[in-house]
């Protein structure tokens, strides 16, 4: 695809050293080097621990990085985010890139359906606008109205990885980071995810995800990079 | 540029010592409009000196503290006069402690704990005070029927949150913050936890909150820093720094919490 680069990645280290373990140094990944361009979905391959949620988490900003550049498209700049004061990672996360995991991180009090619609408010015009697009959300990913006026941490597993997939999806981040948010959910529900996500590779963002499922990643990738390829050396 | 990319705290070099034991040493860091700074470590790091200090209320052995007044103009907050601090304190900042009677008059009726701030910024007109107080009674969840107890008559939980509308009441812009939750029932923390959350988040208050409970941090802060033995050793992104803490002594905080919750 030759869309505008919404993540440029290159010469990125991760490994950690565990301190508590004698200074043992565990090196992950290293020479990690790709793009993510408006209008794709770009999907991290490779076996479990190969290191595909610490690339992720290092896009985010809630791994450091070791060493090498991580841009990302943040008003109209690529700007290096392995770099940047936590002010200025925040104010990119608010803007710029958001991400999904299979967990939800309850707030006590607040109900579902409030939940999601003041991550909308960041994005739409209106508080009405946003609730009308949280209950769209919710009623798609199927989470029984009943619930919505009630805090999620009593929901089951699966209702709260939902309201979360909500969550992550009402925002309008050009960068989407998905960590296997589909992770036993139903096929019913996967599907509603897939459709997710080709809406917004419609509207030009770009998505990076990683997916447990092989018909899941297939039907979502447009490119497959293998993260084995940066396996780094002990 | 606006006031809101200049920092409403600057803080250089600042160090202190109680003769030769020492409190806290050497640290320098800013702080932004709405931003909410968690300072965690273990107990005798110097925690509570560092916040005494940045909060004037001790004259550091070293360094300096810079506070941006509402005016845009920038304050050396140690080397104004005792009763621009005061000022301070009393109005644009406020200070929250673990111990609810260190930070309220045990005496006096929750009503009058509310209202004395507002008279320190020159509210005269008794009707406006207890319309003010009552309001920030129904804030922080306190029925307005209590208006007219003393806080000795109150819970440990209720008299943390009267602490709370005692500072809020004269819209201060930063607030600082001595581990509020400590000493309370696990449930109490829970519901004043989500009060602070919501409260700093509708207003977009400033916070400096020391504590020892990382899930406070987590919950509570943007960014956190690490102390020990007097000095910062880690700073970061909250989640970034629990998540993935660098330091020996950081990860064996975060280990040892893990296990805790185990
Ligand atoms: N915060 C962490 N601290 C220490 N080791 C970690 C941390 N996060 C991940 N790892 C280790 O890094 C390796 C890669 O993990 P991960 O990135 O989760 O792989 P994947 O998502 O491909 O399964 C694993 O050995 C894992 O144990
Ligand atoms: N008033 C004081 N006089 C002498 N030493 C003090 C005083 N207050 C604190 N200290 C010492 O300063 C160090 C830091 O204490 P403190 O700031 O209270 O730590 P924390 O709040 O992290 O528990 C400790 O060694 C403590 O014993
Ligand atoms: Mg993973
Ligand atoms: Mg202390």
């Amino acid at each position: 695809m030759g869309g505008l680069p919404l993540l440029r990645i290159s010469g990125m280290s991760k490994g950690f050293t565990m301190h508590l373990q004698g200074a043992l140094r565990l090196p992950v990944v290293s020479h990690v080097a790709f793009e993510v361009a408006a209008g794709e979905c770009v999907v991290l391959g490779g076996p479990s621990g190969a290191g595909k949620s610490s690339i992720l988490k290092s896009v985010y900003g809630n791994y450091l990085s070791d060493c090498g550049e991580i841009l990302i498209r943040h008003d109209g700049e690529m700007v290096d985010i392995a770099r940047l004061a936590p002010r200025g990672m925040l104010e990119v996360r608010r803007r710029s890139v958001g991400y999904v995991s299979q967990f939800l991180s309850v707030i006590p009090r607040v109900t579902a359906i409030d939940l999601v619609t003041q991550e909308g408010v960041k994005w739409f015009q209106d508080r009405e606008q946003a609730e009308a697009r949280a209950a769209e959300l919710l009623t798609r990913l199927n989470v029984p109205e009943r619930l919505w006026n009630l805090p999620p941490a009593t929901f089951s597993g699966g209702e709260q990885q939902r309201v979360n997939i909500a969550l992550g999806f009402i925002g309008r981040h050009p960068l989407l980071l998905l960590d296997e948010p589909t992770a036993s959910l139903d096929a019913k529900n996967a599907g509603v995810v897939r459709d997710l996500i080709a809406e917004r590779k419609a509207l030009g963002h770009g998505l990076l995800g990683i997916f447990h499922d092989p018909a899941m990643r297939d039907a979502v990738a447009d490119r497959i990079v293998d993260v084995t390829s940066f396996a780094a050396v002990a | 540029m606006t006031m809101r990319d200049l920092p409403l705290l600057e803080i250089e070099g600042l160090t202190h010592f109680y003769g030769a034991q020492l409190g806290c040493r050497n640290v320098s860091f800013d702080i932004y409009s709405g931003e909410v700074l968690a300072i965690v470590g273990e107990s005798g790091s110097g925690k509570s000196t560092l916040l005494n200090c940045l909060s004037a209320q001790l004259r550091p052995t070293g360094g300096t503290i810079h506070y941006r007044m509402r005016d845009g103009s920038r304050l050396d907050v140690y080397g104004a006069g005792e009763a621009e601090q005061r000022r301070l304190l009393r109005t644009d900042w406020g200070f929250v402690h673990q111990h609810p009677h260190r930070g309220l008059r045990m005496g006096v009726s929750a009503g009058a704990n509310v209202g004395e701030r507002l008279m320190v910024v020159g509210e005269r007109h008794y009707g406006n005070i207890r319309a003010k107080a009552l309001e920030w009674l129904g804030k922080v969840e306190i029925d307005g029927a209590r208006i007219d107890d003393v806080p000795n008559t109150f819970s440990g939980g209720m008299q943390q949150r009267l602490q709370i509308a005692r500072n809020l009441v004269t819209e201060p812009r930063l607030i600082f913050m001595d581990e509020p939750t400590g000493g309370l029932d696990v449930s109490v923390q829970a519901r004043l936890l989500d009060l602070i959350r919501t409260l700093v988040a509708d207003l977009g208050l400033s916070v400096i909150i020391v504590t020892h409970d990382l899930a406070v941090a987590r919950l509570l802060s943007d960014r956190i820093m690490v102390m020990k033995g007097g000095e910062v050793i880690e700073t970061g992104l909250t989640d970034q720094v629990l998540d993935d803490p660098h330091m020996p002594y950081t990860q064996l905080l975060v280990s040892s919490i893990l296990q805790v919750g185990a």
